[in-house]
């Protein structure tokens, strides 16, 4: 006969094991933001829209123009683009209401994703490119 | 006894939920009617003519012999319009090479998506006008026919982009009659109308 002392025991051993296995995922925010504001054009796997909407999983303007992204974020791109050797150069809607936060957890987030690995931004990082942005 | 009776119960359930697949026949959308006649009248798609991202005219005789899927979109629709034209292209690249079926997208933003525009778009999107009709005309007339497709379709300027509208996907047989429609926007469900587009072909 188990004591309940022993049943404590037990459950807490078990949650454990629950728990160990839950991989910690520090883009949650990044990934609910991008899922809202970005995904319908760019896609849940990041991959873009024909030549209409370009990809960000994989893509080297990323890395090419880090310090251009959390503008684009912002205040939107109308621009002829070139992604990956392709050229895009339909207008893409700024996001006004994105704090200086959540732009730099969605960058995070898109920086990892898909295969994605950039450097990850610093939140005081973002908010001096902000600060230079050109409205 | 009890317990026997809803055992077999059970078992009758499953029995049906097993059957059902193999013959399932798209049911036929919308409310019916019943003529002085007496018949039952189903509710069709009315007569329509818009043009094209080809500057061709496209009427329900476009579709003659054919079953065609149906959505409304604009151009700069910085929401749902994307996904749902993701979708789309997974169902145009499938039949692509098959002249039963076909493609019918509605701008419902008379105003900026002109011929030319749609042109353009659709030349980006890779798609062959012949398959995929990207369509706009008066606006009364595409507002009107969104309902005829169970579809909503209304200017907002609250809404983002300024338009309110559905992501449907629409599915209408060679009798001008509704199908089966999914949300253009859930990749899972369209899945399933891609399923249904299969069993409407083989029927038709
Ligand atoms: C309404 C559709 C739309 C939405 C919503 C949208 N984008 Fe874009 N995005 C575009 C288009 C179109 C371009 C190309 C702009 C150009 O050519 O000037 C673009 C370009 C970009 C680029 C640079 C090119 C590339 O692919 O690397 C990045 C980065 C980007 N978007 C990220 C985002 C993020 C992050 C969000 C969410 C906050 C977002 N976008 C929301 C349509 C959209």
């Amino acid at each position: 006969m188990p004591t309940s002392q022993f049943r404590l025991f037990l459950l807490f051993f078990i949650s454990l094991f629950f728990l160990s296995r839950c991989e910690p995922n520090p883009y949650r925010e990044g990934e609910r933001l991008y899922k809202t504001n970005c995904a319908n054009c760019h896609m849940d796997n990041g991959e873009g829209l024909g030549a209409l909407i370009p990809p960000l999983a994989g893509a080297d303007f990323l890395e090419k123009n880090r310090e251009a992204l959390p503008c684009i974020l912002r205040y939107g791109l109308q621009d002829t683009i070139l992604v990956n050797g392709k050229t895009y150069a339909e207008a893409m809607p700024g996001v006004q209401a994105l704090s200086d936060i959540h732009i730099t957890n969605i960058l995070n987030y898109v920086n990892q994703a898909w295969g994605n690995s950039h450097k990850p931004y610093r939140l005081e990082e973002v908010q001096q490119m902000l600060a230079r942005c050109r409205k | 006894m009890k317990k026997l009776l809803f055992f077999f119960l059970t078992l009758v359930g499953f029995a049906a939920c097993i059957q059902t697949p193999e013959k399932r026949t798209l049911p036929i959308l919308g409310e019916r009617d019943i003529s002085p006649a007496g018949d039952t009248v189903y509710p069709t798609v009315p007569d329509f003519a818009f043009v094209d991202q080809d500057s061709q005219v496209v009427t329900n005789a476009t579709f003659r012999d054919q079953i065609y899927v149906v959505d409304f979109f604009f151009i700069h629709c910085p929401t749902i319009c994307p996904k749902v034209k993701k979708n789309g292209l997974r169902i145009y690249e499938k039949y692509k090479n098959d002249n039963r079926i076909a493609l019918l997208s509605h701008s419902i933003d008379t105003k900026n998506d002109t011929v030319a525009a749609l042109r353009r778009h659709a030349q980006k999107l890779g798609i062959d006008s012949k398959r995929w009709h990207l369509v706009t005309g008066s606006k009364d007339a595409i507002y009107g026919i969104a309902d005829n497709y169970f579809s909503v379709a209304v200017e907002d300027p609250d809404a983002p982009g300024g338009f309110d509208h559905s992501g449907r996907l629409i599915l209408v047989d060679k009798n001008r009659h509704v199908r089966s429609f999914c949300d253009g926007t859930d990749a899972k469900d369209v899945d399933r109308f891609m399923k249904d587009i299969d069993l409407l072909l083989a029927e038709q």
